[in-house]
């Protein structure tokens, strides 16, 4: 969705769909006796595999079609699946934050780093008062953000979490989508584990009136 | 005129020493420029432009560097073992003829630090007592890879001795001389008077051995990392390891320089010309030995045994009877 090459790269990932690419590679036999090794050794000595091996790199060097990401400065796009630093998510009708306190993902978190507490706001509604990751702890596994059931808790591309400590807190606040970014309608939805898939409004099987 | 000599030898002998120990510095810069470039990749981009002062940032790094002598160690073995490697180096470069005689402020100099009669032998001979860097310092290191390294070390060197004294055998029947400068002005008839042309098989054999003498890609099994780590080097730090370093990268230099005196006409009649070529064969040897490390897989301990002794010794020696058939 967000790169159109990563999706294509991910779409055929079955070797087995693809058999016309793989071949069986001839192995000679062997050679039992002395006279064989010689004739191995002397075909090999004048094949000019070496130069073979030379040309390739002096080929490389020539085309210089260099690879190299230089990686402060220049970054490769991430997979939109890919489970780095969590974020909380906000509904897109009304921005407030989806987290209704369930405290699933603290329940099913196996390295116990979520820290969720609740309490009953002046409306009567249940309300996330404390909300802390601890990243030293995290895993990464994504058992939260599948767990979640309202796709609040999620996972982004926010690798970089180098911290001067092991221990490395994340508040609620800090993994909200912002109110800016929200109103700009720029909230990015996460497509691993536990969201919705796409077309899924024409796979949902309505509920018969009857029921 | 014996004060002259003296002070003219101690000129030579120091501006061989700093020349050769920038261009081990800067021959890493390029060997990590052209294997990147080979494999696709930049090389060190950030330190000065293109990376250049990379190679200060690493010789600083080097100097300030910890010298750690470990608890088992033999001491004084440790410690000059790696003196050996880089002095032995460098003192094969003495009886080697870096460029043609030329005239400065209306004296003449010859860009060689002793012109003897048996300069080819002094090379071989000081290069065999190289060995004692790798030897000795991964013996004393109290470390099993080292010791593993050293005993490889101690078997390619003395092997590829004999390659190289008897592919270099030939020439030296052609020519008569075992000085470095008798054998350039044999060949300074230009390409065609080249010994490489009557002796290719000895050039090829000469090359192939230098290889295995500065313990370059195809026979790095002296310190080869996947195996044992960095060989005899495993155990230093700081410039002792630096001085192993520089007399590796110095040893590329001057067995390119040999190479090219010996079998590629040198500096050729002594023009400037003559020199430029010169200059450009070694740095084509140099960068051969960058080549093949990005090209070439490693061999193993015993498929190097087994190329020496059994391919390579018997066609030295034939080589050497048939330019003797032939001379008679």
């Amino acid at each position: 969705m967000h790169n159109e090459h990563i999706e294509e790269h991910f779409s055929s990932r079955n070797v087995a769909e693809m058999p016309s690419d793989y071949y069986m590679v001839a192995i000679e036999d062997y050679p039992k006796d002395g006279w064989g090794k010689f004739k191995r050794a002397a075909k090999r000595a004048v094949k000019g595999e070496l130069f073979v091996g030379l040309w390739v790199v002096m080929r490389e060097m020539i085309r210089f079609d260099i690879h190299t990401v230089q990686y402060p400065a220049e970054k490769m796009p991430i997979g939109p699946r890919y489970r780095a630093v969590h974020e909380m998510k906000r509904l897109w009708e009304s921005d407030t934050e989806r987290c209704i306190g369930c405290g699933l993902c603290e329940k099913i978190c196996i390295s116990n780093c979520i820290r969720i507490d609740t309490r009953i706001d002046e409306n009567s509604r249940k309300e996330v008062s404390e909300y802390s990751i601890n990243l030293g702890r995290c895993i990464f596994c994504g058992y939260c953000a599948e767990v979640c059931p309202e796709l609040a808790i999620t996972h982004g591309g926010e690798y970089e979490n180098a911290s001067d400590q092991r221990e490395h807190f994340l508040t609620f606040q800090d993994m909200l989508t912002p109110l800016d970014t929200m109103k700009a309608g720029a909230q990015r939805e996460f497509e691993g584990f536990g969201a919705i898939t796409p077309h899924e409004d024409e796979r949902v099987k309505k509920t018969p009136l009857a029921y | 005129m014996e004060i002259a000599y003296f002070i003219e030898t101690i000129i030579k002998i120091v501006v061989i020493l700093l020349i050769f120990s920038a261009l081990a510095g800067i021959g890493t810069y390029f060997e990590r420029k052209v294997l990147a470039f080979m494999q696709r990749r930049l090389g060190p981009v950030n330190v000065g432009p293109f990376g250049l002062l990379q190679v200060a940032a690493d010789g600083i790094k080097l100097f300030t560097k910890e010298d750690i002598i470990p608890t088992s160690v033999v001491g004084r073995i440790f410690k000059i073992a790696p003196v050996i490697t880089a002095a032995t180096a460098f003192m094969a470069a003495a009886a080697i003829p870096f460029l043609p005689s030329f005239t400065i402020f209306g004296y003449e100099v010859h860009p060689i630090v002793a012109d003897i009669n048996i300069g080819i032998l002094y090379i071989l001979g000081i290069m065999g007592v190289g060995l004692y860097g790798p030897l000795l310092g991964g013996m004393a290191s109290a470390n099993k890879f080292s010791l593993l390294s050293a005993a490889r070390g101690a078997a390619v060197f003395i092997s590829y001795e004999v390659i190289t004294g008897l592919s270099i055998l030939a020439p030296i029947m052609m020519v008569g001389s075992l000085s470095l400068i008798d054998f350039n002005q044999y060949q300074s008839g230009g390409i065609t008077s080249w010994i490489v042309w009557s002796q290719p098989v000895a050039f090829i054999l000469f090359w192939i051995a230098a290889f295995a003498e500065t313990g370059r890609t195809p026979f790095h099994l002296i310190a080869n990392d996947h195996e044992i780590i960095d060989g005899f080097g495993t155990e230093y730090s700081g410039m002792r390891w630096g001085l192993f370093f520089i007399g590796e990268y110095a040893n590329m230099f001057f067995i390119s320089f040999v190479i090219s005196i010996i079998f590629l006409g040198g500096y050729g009649d002594g023009s400037f010309l003559g020199a430029l070529g010169l200059l450009g064969k070694v740095a084509f040897f140099f960068f051969f030995f960058l080549w093949t490390r990005a090209a070439w897989p490693d061999v193993r301990p015993d498929q190097l045994m087994w190329l020496c002794w059994k391919v390579l010794m018997p066609i030295a020696v034939i080589n050497i009877v048939i330019t003797g058939i032939v001379m008679m």
